[in-house]
Order: C-alpha cells, then structure tokens, then sequence
C-alpha cells in the first residue's frame, strides 16, 4: 500500500495526520538495518519532500516489542564481506553508510520537530536514528548502547558527531570506550532523554509533544531548530573513513564471525 | 539489618521481579540457577531484566561487569556492591 500520504513497506511504514508524520518500524527480530531497510529509507526520505509540506512533527517509533532498534543488521553485513572480494566488500560498505548518512541527514536537517518516540533495545544504529531526531522519548525500559567498540569498530551511522553534538565529551567517551548500555533514566540525566515515561507510553507522549509542537508558527519552529541543531558534516564524512579503514582489518572480520555465529544466549561480545 | 540479611533481601526480591517480569512461577526459580535457562530467556530479553534490575535498586549495572553471569545470586553479589 503506497500513496502520498502513507506508505506500508516490510521494513517501515508511515502515514501523515493531522499534520504529524509517523514512521513505524517493524522489521523482525528487532528492526536490523540492512539493505531492505536501506531502501525503503531511502523511499522514506524521497517522500519527505511531500509529507512534510502538511506536517509540523515528525514521529520514530517501533512497532516491535524488543524495543526501536538493534542496529545494523551485523549478519548481513558480515555475508556480503565473505561473500564478496575484499576491494569490492569495502566499497559496499562505503556505499551503504553514504547512502544511510544522506537519510539521517536529511531527518537531522527536516524543517519539521523530530522525535524518536524509544523503548527497549536502541543500539548501534538504532541509536544513531534516534540522535539524528531533535529530541528523545523514552519509555523506562528503553537501553542505550554503542557496541561497536567490542567489535573493533566505532558507531558508521553518525553517532560520534551527533552525540558530541548534544551531549559533554565525558559521557560519549564513557559510552563509547567501555561499550557499555545505559538506561533511560541515566540517558535522562545526562541530558540524552528528554522525557522518560512508563513502560508502553513513549509514543503516546510523543504524540502529546507533537499537539503543543502544532500549536507554534511553523517557519518560527524550523529557524530555531536550523539555527540551534546545525549538522556536523565534516565529522560524519570523517567518522565514514575511519569506519571502513577500521572494517578493513581482520580483527573485525573474526569478531564479527564470532558474533554473527555464536548461538549463546549471551553472544561474544568482549 | 546485617549485611548477610540485606543481600539475602536483595536475592529474594531479583527472583520475585524476574519471575513476575517473565510470567514464571516464583517457587520454580533457585538462587543458584542458570537464569538464562530458568527464565527461557536469550541476550536482548536479559537486557530488559537488567533494566528491571536496575530501575528497581535505583543503580547502574555496567554490562560488562555482568558477562559471563549467568545465576542468581552472583547477580544479587553484583547488584549488593553498589547499593
């Protein structure tokens, strides 16, 4: 089902009324991002050309139980590397993360107010979609992590700069050198989370936010959002290199085969 | 309340959350189980009892600290270190 105002993909899904544009995901087991999911971003942020003309909010949810998103579908990633040469492995990845920083840039940028409406797992990429949003709703159970480190990488997605950009240098250090996930009311106090609420009612909250965001002169919204939110393109260029220099190595390949192929409930993570 | 006391309290109230959480009977769950196991529960589902945990004691659990745990009472251990 594809029309204008609402879209049904396997991946996400949206639908605009009254002037708030939801986007679900609902890719199983827990919204991997991968090549599928990719493309129907990208058709996504094609549309928002068009939907954002009626809209004033934007919403980023998950329709999934285990929570908005696992990050980036590390299977798939890990197939196309064996499944490719290494010079051609590379430039596939350098490609997907172009291609996904132009989506998350263009929802980073969108003349409307975003919020990821979060609970459950946001990893990875998942948290990285939720940065790119201008604020964060998070239910209590919702869980914050860049694992990437454990791996031998660093978040691709944008994540560095966008946390940078939001929060002290200390915390993202934390977070990002020890790996570690960190839950709701600690993203709160550090000033990730803007609100937290109970188990179940993130998007509800978020559509409650999206009424008082309606109330406001929309050009006056998109000018303090253009000028209090710029993006850090230089960093995000930069954060592209080091990843692929980084997916390079054969450290990363074998922790990645680890991971991809342990069927412990607690997978290898170092 | 002695020491001993406090982290026999804390063990008993991670095996009531955990088998309300995860709709297991509290009478089938032991301090000394596999809780991966006990609860039928893989890694993404563990995060959500550690939130619990956490939530619940009012502390922060670092994940790491927590690899390779897999019963209750060396998670009670871990939890009683940082009340």
């Amino acid at each position: 089902m594809s029309s204008a105002k609402q879209s049904k993909g396997q991946a996400l899904s949206w639908q605009v009324q009254g002037g708030v544009i939801e986007l679900a995901l609902h890719r199983e087991p827990c919204n991997e991002l991968g090549s599928l999911s990719l493309l129907e971003f990208e058709k996504f942020a094609s549309a928002l050309d068009d939907l954002e003309r009626d809209a004033h909010t934007l919403i980023v949810y998950s329709e999934l139980k285990c929570g908005f998103c696992a990050g980036a579908d590390l299977r798939e990633l890990y197939q196309q590397s064996q499944t490719r040469g290494e010079l051609q492995a590379s430039r596939g990845v350098r490609d997907f993360l172009e291609r996904i920083h132009r989506v998350l840039n263009r929802i980073d940028g969108a003349p409307l107010t975003t919020i990821a409406a979060v609970h459950g797992v946001t990893f990875g990429g998942g948290f990285e979609l939720a940065l790119a949003c201008d604020l964060i709703i998070a239910d209590k159970m919702a869980r914050f992590c860049f694992p990437e480190l454990r791996l031998g990488l660093i978040p691709g997605f944008g994540g560095i700069p966008r946390l940078k950009r939001d929060l002290g240098n200390a915390f993202v250090r934390d977070l990002l050198l020890t790996g570690r996930s960190v839950n709701a009311t600690k993203a709160q106090q550090v000033g990730l989370v803007s609100q937290v609420v109970s188990e179940g009612e993130a998007l509800r909250a978020a559509r409650a936010t999206a009424a008082q965001v309606g109330k406001f002169d929309r050009q006056t919204s998109s000018t303090a959002k253009r000028f209090i939110k710029p993006i850090p393109l230089d960093e995000l260029r930069k954060e592209i290199d080091i990843f692929c220099e980084l997916f390079a190595r054969s450290a990363v390949q074998a922790g990645l085969k680890r991971f991809v192929e342990s069927t412990d409930a607690q997978p290898y993570l170092p | 309340m002695t020491f001993m006391e406090t982290a026999e309290k804390t063990l008993d109230e991670i095996l009531t959350l955990a088998a309300a959480h995860f709709k297991v009977p509290r009478e089938e769950l032991s301090p000394d189980e596999d809780f991966f196991k006990a609860l039928r529960i893989d890694s993404l589902q563990t995060l959500d009892l550690l939130t619990k945990l956490e939530n619940h004691f009012r502390v922060e659990l670092p994940d790491y600290e927590l690899q390779g745990v897999t019963d209750f009472r060396t998670l009670a251990t871990k939890i009683q270190a940082r009340l």
